[in-house]
């Protein structure tokens, strides 16, 4: 559960962000707390995604600040923030795990470059957060040979190579079957319960949403900005937004125009 | 005063005193305005649609009475009928015309219920066509990519100076591969190309030395302009069609699987891992590539000579070494050089800067060809001014 009484892990104020100079969303504040599971939650399009990304140093934000502990992450010369970035794991919606390399190798490659451990040591501790995640695969299998759900169990591992402080994931169950979804679901209920980690995901799931986190923020994709805090199950029985009731029960809004029309912006 | 324009008096529309029809429907008028009368198949493998103008010819006759449906003669239908139902049902919202679909087959009236009634939404403006913007575009362009090309030329520089004190995140076996790859993997297609190059030279030379009785020149002119520019020039040709597209493609396809997020998030320098490995890998094996297409382009031009053109092997060999100074072979090895460094950075740059999608990672891959191409044959044109400047 979030300690709600310490200091948070990671302050977002006043955050604005967008490409090419245009908005994607306005005036996003809000605090992660240490071992929480906070989600980022929109609709498609809304700029979850693209809120990852400004929090992980991708994409510089137009306007506002992301504090990690009491540094201005922003604010601190390339060097620093690529510092601070190794404090993290990154799990993208694709897996984007290197497709020149074999599994083992994603995994092992982070403390390739920023450990001196030997190889064989960097190889135990691959296999070690490979079957951590619940895989038990061959050293030589490339990441074309495994299915989605297991590509994605490896950018878990990939992304906790380096025992980070704060894990990062967008969309970990999109696409998978409901029990595919659920084991993960628990995965990362055992990884916060087991490394202390700090999780913040970007997700539409809402089994997902309401199993897991402890803490969220709802982007809104009419006023670009953030509608809501709170927990997602919280936020289910209380708000009375009507998009965010509407998502949260999984119908139309009231000034729905039609099944017919749809949101065609990307995140 | 109200000065909006007078609406159109409903009895100074043109009566359906013939019937209108079209293929598929015809329309008749009655007290409630005008019924469209759907017949037959609608079907979009045999139409899509309205006949042009008969959705205006509908909407005149119609005046400001509504349009409604009777579809008990319809049989199958498909999206075509929707296309036209809703282009009718457009249209009719522009002049204020009430627009009936309880007529329509129930299904169809509920599609239709599904697609928007707004305008739909014009393209989005493309590139204006005017001269003057595209051409100031082009230079805003061009200059931004110098700006790019530039800065990755700068921090591969500063990269390999890293290297140099062995505290880059390039890593050892990267660079193997990538020397792989751009050395023995090529050495095929640079031995079968530069062969090639060779005979075609000695036959070239043969018809005109033959008239003056030289015909034992031919190993010099076989010689010279292999070391001298045929060897570096078609190898560069080669590897910038084989090794530059292909490092842009896969940077390209990286990009677009999120790999290069995925390493930019762990804090890995693109520049280290990715891009110095393939610099430095084809800026190496180019000279000797060129070294080994010198050697194979002479003896393409050996053995056409001995076997077609009745020179001795001795002859040849001879004139060979007596044609070939030091000096040109350093020329094509610093030519090869630069071409090497040139073809990478075009490939690396082309892949970094491409979009995300499949589309992008092809474009990415002929403009890494096309520029590589270009741009070897130009430098080679200022290199040979140059020589000729300094009288080399």
């Amino acid at each position: 559960m979030p300690q709600q009484v310490t200091d948070p892990k990671l302050r977002v104020e006043g955050l604005a962000f967008g490409y090419d100079g245009g908005i994607v969303q306005h005036d996003v504040s809000f605090d992660v707390h240490d071992k929480s599971i906070f989600a980022i939650m929109g609709g498609s399009g809304c700029g979850k995604s693209t809120l990852m990304k400004t929090m992980i140093g991708l994409l510089k934000p137009t306007a506002g600040s992301i504090h990690f502990g009491n540094e201005d992450y922003w604010a601190a010369p390339e060097e620093r923030r690529t510092e601070i970035g190794r404090r993290f794991g990154v799990v993208f919606q694709s897996g984007a795990l290197w497709s020149s390399m074999t599994a083992e190798e994603n995994v092992a490659l982070p403390s390739r470059m920023f450990t001196d451990l030997d190889d064989e040591t960097i190889k135990a501790l691959s296999r070690l957060k490979l079957s951590l995640v619940g895989l038990d695969i061959d050293a030589s299998t490339m990441p074309a040979e495994l299915s989605g759900g297991m590509r994605r169990r490896v950018a878990i591992a990939r992304a906790l190579a380096l025992d980070p402080e704060v894990l990062f994931l967008d969309e970990p169950s999109a696409g998978l079957d409901p029990i595919a979804a659920k084991r993960l679901d628990d995965l990362i209920l055992e990884l916060r319960d087991g490394f202390g980690v700090t999780v913040i995901m970007v997700s539409h799931e809402l089994p997902s949403l309401f199993a897991i986190c402890d803490d969220g923020i709802f982007l809104d994709t009419e006023t670009k900005t953030a509608i809501a805090k709170g927990s997602p199950r919280v936020l289910r029985e209380t708000s009375e937004h009507p998009t965010v009731r509407a998502f949260m029960h999984r119908e139309r809004p009231p000034d729905d125009a039609g099944p017919g029309v749809v949101n065609h912006a990307s995140q | 005063m109200d000065d909006r324009p007078a609406p159109e008096p409903v009895d100074q529309r043109s009566p359906l005193t013939e019937p209108l029809s079209g293929r598929g429907w015809s329309a008749r008028t009655d007290r409630e305005g005008t019924v469209v009368v759907l017949t037959g198949d609608w079907i979009a493998s045999a139409s899509v649609g309205a006949e042009p103008g008969s959705l205006r010819n509908i909407l005149d006759a119609t005046g400001n009475d509504g349009i409604s449906f009777d579809s008990k003669q319809l049989g199958r239908w498909d999206s075509s009928l929707l296309v036209f139902v809703s282009e009718l049902r457009q249209a009719a919202r522009k002049r204020d015309i009430a627009f009936d679909a309880t007529g329509l087959p129930q299904a169809a009236a509920r599609l239709l219920a599904l697609i928007s009634q707004a305008a739909p939404v014009a393209a989005r403006a493309r590139r204006s066509s005017a001269l003057v913007t595209r051409v100031g575009q082009a230079v805003i362009d061009a200059g931004g990519e110098a700006a790019a090309v530039t800065s990755l030329v700068g921090d591969t520089v500063l990269s390999c100076g890293t290297a140099l004190r062995g505290r880059v995140s390039m890593r050892g076996v990267d660079l193997l591969d990538c020397m792989r790859e751009a050395g023995v993997a090529a050495l095929p297609i640079v031995t079968v190309v530069n062969v090639l190059i060779g005979g075609i030279v000695a036959f070239v030379g043969a018809v005109q030395l033959r008239r003056f009785g030289a015909d034992v020149f031919i190993a010099d002119l076989v010689g010279v302009a292999m070391v001298r520019e045929m060897a570096a020039l078609m190898t560069a040709i080669v590897m910038s069609g084989r090794t530059g597209g292909a490092y842009a493609a896969h940077i390209a396809t990286m990009l677009g699987n999120e790999e290069i997020d995925a390493l930019r998030a762990i804090g890995i320098p693109i520049n280290d891992y990715l891009i110095l490995p393939r610099i430095l890998a084809l800026t190496g094996m180019m000279p000797l590539l060129y070294l080994y297409g010198s050697a194979v382009g002479i003896f393409g031009g050996f053995v056409v000579a001995v076997t077609m053109l009745n020179i001795s092997p001795d002859s040849f060999i001879d004139e060979t070494r007596a044609s070939i100074a030091l000096s040109q072979i350093l020329f094509g090895l610093v030519k090869s050089f630069a071409f090497g460094a040139l073809i990478a950075i075009v490939g690396c740059r082309s892949g970094l800067g491409a979009g995300r999608s499949a589309a992008d990672v092809g474009q990415a891959a002929t403009r890494a060809v096309v520029i590589g191409i270009v741009g070897v044959i130009a430098l080679d044109a200022v290199f040979a001014i140059c020589a000729n400047a300094l009288d080399f």
